[in-house]
């Protein structure tokens, strides 16, 4: 229920998200805007700069290019400047923008021209808009330059307008988050004044193109964007004051662009162009590519045009989509109308883009199945230039060879039935061939193979024999018929291959994924986990793969990895980054690109997880972006898989902390009042003593001297206890393992607790062939004890206790039973916790049974009680065997 | 108290303890020199040439052991270390080291003087007194000159290893032993770390010679520290 002229609740929050997401605050960006070189853009920023260092802001200058202008230069005068660091590239040394010292330095404000620029190699970033990111995101404020015509969606607008194509360019994103953007405007003809004065600076090399590129003409129009591209930034900028205030507009009514693109180098033009439209419109949009039936066996090259497209919507800030389908208009308006879309641009050059059957252009077929769209036709160029050489899939004979082979063996085959055989039988047995071919090889070869077909059926089977020439002239049009029929069963046979492809691969993606997600499931442990990521990418991507996951300080380590080795460690400062930051970088990214692995970041929507290295084999096998979406799809399994062992690992870090506390009340509870009883008898006594002196008759005097030994004994034990439990927990208590006689540990144990067991009887029973057992005597010894002072204390006086051991295979079992009244099934398992005392229990620590546990355990051991054949409780734990005993040697007697 | 008996230096750095055992030992006739760090303790063993050390491993300004080493360059007098439970380790070293028993606290009056007494014979023995020709002790005896063993007047045949082991055990009665003196002295010096081999001959022994081998009335273990043969005088 949101009343009219309220803002969205939803929409305050999206504002102030952003701001909130990150700890440290963003920094801001200022991007002086100019038409073209030579319009002052460097001029201002310094001026800008200077009134802000007069403000009393920290200014920097990180790079700045002066082209030797003097005015400029001087304007440098008083400002800090950055050195810049030195990169060795292939003899020379490059000099560049140092964006480590950049952030090091942590200035008010920094200066850094060209945001297009590109860096040399060697630079962690490819190009310096991604360094300003890194900039801003570490809270630095940056100032900085931009040349209209380096904007990503203009860049086709100015290559036509100039014919000069800019390689170097900035995402329409960097613009749009830029705080303040301003432009510097001068008009043409001033600017033709500063280049006859000379004041522009022009490389050399580009002197010819930049002349043409000067011309009045292109100025004019460079000026019209620069200034429609400032205004519509003022636009955005408008409506989001409108947000915020809350008033309401005209298009809240959301629009939602869809372009549909072939895989055609029509393509990334269309995608530009929907662009523009999207961000005039304020809408968010998507580039759609449909796999009709024949994308599986179109040149690599075309389908690298519709993947490249795609990059570039997302890289312009739109969506792209792919989905399967047989016709592109029904999937584009079936695409549409399930995503609310509002327009739909569409290529014009083609009507099917894979020459299908239907006669309409796209257009037309989509507002046929549509009504309600928006169809907008993108006019093309005139001429559809060539796609690039070097991407043509490679020539290969073999599907031919089959082709010709296949016919020729059919041939062969009916030959010695030509007398039987009718004509028509024959041209069944050529038709069914060329099916074959077509179901095997594909389109070409069984075309050709149609051909062949009917040259062979002329040739031996249609008289005469062995020549071209027909007897019946009916039998031309027989020909016409069959290479007609044949072509058409090839296409048809052909078609169904591909879907049959198309259909496998999506198949042996998702079975992959489904695999994957599985074992993932199945995974219990990160080890685990590792190791099943590590088998499942192998198995698709091939090539190698690493595993890097944070330590428990947070520090990026390797943990897993295939091949074992194949890890570079320089590359490990990029995966860090890559975690720190939650982007990818790494080798076919623009960010450290020498690096010898695609270095992905493992996040979930609250959590970075980790980094996984990728060296795909093929290298370029990620340009295709199926795969990339197919590795995505699996890096967010994993990532939501890490997320769930993280999560187990901290509920039970939850539990255990709840334990502790549990137990720490527990233990205070205990302790004050097992301390407190006998130190206040001691205490009591000793002053009773003290204070009597002589006037306490002898007696009294023996009794208090007796409380006092007794009580503090009885403490001393406690303490004892508790030192014995907080060093077995803290693992202080390692066991020192020796190969030790049991005999002689019972018999020191008995020797221990000799005053408790007065008065029973105590027969020990081990096996004279017992072997030497792995133990630490001190530690079993103790077990032993405490086993024997329980059965002292809680069975009735004068019953028997008996102990005994037993060789098992791999262990020795030892027990140590009584006839006192038994422990209660509900009990068997609780008396081993700390602070757990019997019902009505004799004075006990609480801890006894808990150490025997715990250097049981420690033994690799198992400690539990039963109830005992004819009454009372037994207490057996086991002894593994771990190790090889050592050899006594026997001596003559 | 009318002759002083043997004069015990006790270096310990607690009050309380210095009380409890100056108290214990003045009652049983016993001298007393305290000391209450290592350098005093030190000073004093030179000074007073008292009878026995009663020495804590814990002192404040030096380790018990080092003391120990320091005592043993010069003298023979008999040292009882005192120290806490769960410090096995640090016995074996003092033992090893030259210390002649040790006490582990809390203890009793009773123990304490026990260990006195054994120490002191041990030391009057040590003095050149010959070994007599016959060793008794409870049910044991045994005959020096003919190497023969009985237990109730019935005659035990030991291995050789055995013998000496007993031996060793019997010339040291009431006196703890470690593992590695035991070694050392039975088998020689290059097997000072089979300790095994030394508990496998202490089961012979125990099954030769104690009516109950799993409560041995002769031959006791200190666990994690060696044997000692029961004091014969206790």
């Amino acid at each position: 229920m949101t009343r009219p002229g309220r803002p969205d609740p939803d929409a305050l929050l999206a504002r102030i998200a952003p701001a909130e997401a990150s700890a440290t605050p963003r920094g801001r960006l200022k991007v002086f805007v100019g038409a073209s070189p030579g319009v002052g853009k460097t001029f201002t920023m310094l001026e800008h700069a200077r009134q802000k260092r007069a403000e009393g802001i920290d200014v920097l200058v990180g790079i700045v290019e002066t082209h030797g202008r003097a005015d400029t230069a001087r304007l440098l005068d008083g400002l800090e400047v950055l050195r810049r660091r030195a990169l060795p590239h292939r003899g020379t040394v490059l000099e560049e923008f140092d964006l480590d010292a950049a952030l090091a330095r942590r200035p008010g404000l920094l200066l850094v021209d060209e945001l297009a620029h590109t860096n040399a190699p060697g630079s962690r970033h490819a190009r310096r808009w991604q360094d300003v990111e890194e900039l801003l995101a570490a809270g630095i404020d940056v100032c900085s330059t931009l040349n209209v015509q380096h904007l990503e969606s203009l860049n086709d607008v100015v290559a036509r307008i100039t014919g000069v194509t800019v390689r170097e360019t900035v995402p329409d994103a960097v613009l749009d988050a830029a705080d303040e953007v301003e432009l510097v405007d001068v008009t043409p003809e001033v600017l033709e004044q500063r280049l006859r004065e000379g004041k522009v600076y022009l490389p050399a090399q580009a002197e010819r193109a930049l002349e043409r590129f000067f011309r009045r003409p292109n100025l004019v129009a460079l000026r019209e964007l620069a200034l429609r591209r400032t205004a519509e930034r003022v636009d955005v900028q408008l409506r989001g004051e409108r947000a915020a205030s809350g008033a309401t507009g005209p298009w809240e009514a959301a629009e939602r662009l869809l372009v549909a693109i072939g895989p055609d180098d029509d393509a990334a033009r269309l995608v530009r162009a929907a662009r523009r439209l999207a961000g005039s419109l304020r809408a968010p949009w998507t580039a759609l590519y449909v796999e009709e039936p024949g994308h599986a066996t179109l040149p690599a090259a075309r389908r690298e045009l519709a993947q490249d497209a795609l990059r570039l919507a997302e890289e312009l800030g739109g969506a792209a989509a792919t989905v399967p389908g047989h016709d592109a208009a029904d999937e584009i308006a079936a695409w549409a109308g399930q995503h609310n879309v509002t327009r739909v641009l569409v290529g014009g050059r083609r009507a099917g883009w894979l020459g299908g059957p239907w006669p309409q252009p796209m257009a037309q077929r989509l507002a046929a199945r549509a009504p309600a769209l928006d169809v907008l036709r993108v006019g093309g160029d005139a001429a559809p230039s060539p796609p690039p050489a070097h991407r043509t899939a490679p020539f290969r004979l073999r599907p031919w060879l089959v082709a010709a082979g296949t016919i020729a063996a059919c041939t062969a085959g009916a030959l010695p039935f030509r007398g039987t055989l009718a004509e028509i039988d024959a041209a069944m047995l050529y038709l069914l061939a060329v099916v074959l071919v077509a179901l095997r090889e594909g389109r070409g070869p069984s075309a050709f193979a149609a051909a062949l077909a009917v040259a062979a059926f002329d040739l031996a089977f249609v008289q005469p024999y062995g020549t071209f020439s027909v007897d019946d002239v009916r039998f031309l049009f027989t020909f016409a018929m069959m290479f007609g029929i044949a072509l058409a069963l090839a296409g048809l046979a052909t078609r169904v291959r591909e879907q049959a492809d198309a259909a496998r691969q999506r198949e042996r993606r998702t079975a992959a994924l489904y695999a994957m997600s599985r074992d993932l499931a199945a995974a219990r442990s990160r080890p685990e986990l590792a190791r099943a990521m590590l088998r499942h990418l192998h198995d698709l991507f091939g090539g190698g793969i690493t595993l890097l996951l944070p330590d428990a300080e947070g520090r990026l380590d390797v943990v897993a990895e295939r091949p074992v080795g194949g890890h570079e460690a320089k590359d490990l400062g990029v995966a860090r980054w890559v975690f720190e930051r939650g982007e990818p970088a790494g080798t076919g990214t623009d960010t450290l690109p020498q690096a010898g692995a695609l270095y992905l970041p493992l996040a979930t929507a609250d959590r970075r997880l980790g980094v996984v290295g990728l060296r795909p084999e093929p290298a370029d096998r990620f340009d295709d972006l199926a795969q990339r979406r197919l590795a995505g799809a699996m890096l967010d399994q994993v990532a939501i898989a890490l997320e769930r062992t993280a999560l187990a690992d901290e509920k039970r870090q939850v539990h255990l902390e709840y334990e502790a506390e549990r137990l720490r009340s527990s233990l205070l509870g205990s302790l004050s009042h097992d301390l407190r009883t006998p130190l206040a008898a001691v205490e009591g006594a000793a002053s009773a003593l003290l204070t009597g002196g002589a006037r306490v008759p002898e007696p009294r005097r023996r009794e208090l001297a007796e409380t006092i030994v007794g009580e503090a004994h009885r403490m001393t034990r406690l303490v004892t206890n508790l030192l014995d439990m907080v060093r077995l927990e803290s693992g202080a208590i390692a066991p020192a393992r020796q190969w030790h006689v049991l005999e002689e540990v019972v018999g020191a144990a008995l020797g221990r607790v000799e005053s408790a067991l007065t008065g029973r009887e105590v027969t020990v029973s081990l096996p004279p062939d017992l072997p030497l057992v792995p133990i630490d005597d001190v530690l079993i010894g103790q077990v032993l004890i405490n086993l024997l002072e329980n059965a002292a204390r809680h069975t009735p006086e004068g019953t028997p206790i008996a102990i005994c051991a037993t060789a098992g295979a791999g262990e020795v079992e030892v027990t140590v039973a009584d006839r006192g009244p038994g422990v209660p099934a509900a009990e068997r398992e609780a008396i081993f916790e700390k602070f757990h005392r019997a019902a009505g229990g004799a004075g006990g620590t609480g801890l006894g049974l808990a150490i025997c546990r715990g250097i049981v355990t420690a033994h690799g051991g198992r400690i539990r009680v039963e109830p005992r054949d004819g009454g009372g409780a037994a207490f057996r734990f086991t002894l593994p065997m771990v190790g090889t005993p050592p050899v006594t040697e026997p001596e003559p007697a | 108290m009318s002759i002083p008996g043997p004069l015990v230096l006790l270096v310990e750095d607690e009050l309380a303890m210095r009380r409890f055992l100056r108290t214990a030992l003045e009652a049983e006739g016993y001298g007393c020199v305290e000391a209450t760090t290592a350098r005093e303790g030190l000073a004093h063993a030179a000074g007073h040439n008292p009878a026995l050390v009663l020495l804590d491993l814990g002192l404040p300004d030096a380790d018990g052991l080092d003391v120990t080493r320091r005592l043993r360059e010069w003298s023979q007098v008999p040292v009882i270390v005192l120290s806490a439970r769960g410090h096995e380790g640090d016995k074996v070293a003092a033992l090893d080291a030259g210390a002649d028993d040790y006490l582990t606290k809390p203890f009793g009056t009773g123990e304490l003087l026990a260990r006195v007494r054994v120490a002191l014979r041990h030391a009057a023995r040590a003095k050149g007194e010959p070994e007599a020709a016959e060793f008794r002790n409870g049910m044991l005896r045994v005959d020096r000159l003919r190497r023969q063993v009985f237990v109730d007047d019935r005659e035990v045949r030991l291995t050789p290893t055995e013998y000496t082991l007993l031996g060793v055990l019997c010339r040291h009665a009431g006196k703890v032993l470690t593992h590695r003196q035991l070694l050392k002295e039975v088998w020689g010096p290059g097997r000072v770390t089979q300790t095994h081999q030394l508990r496998v001959y202490m089961a012979q022994l125990r099954q030769k010679l104690e009516r109950d081998p799993a409560r041995p009335a002769l031959l006791r273990t200190e666990p994690g520290v060696g044997y000692r043969m029961v004091d014969p005088g206790a």
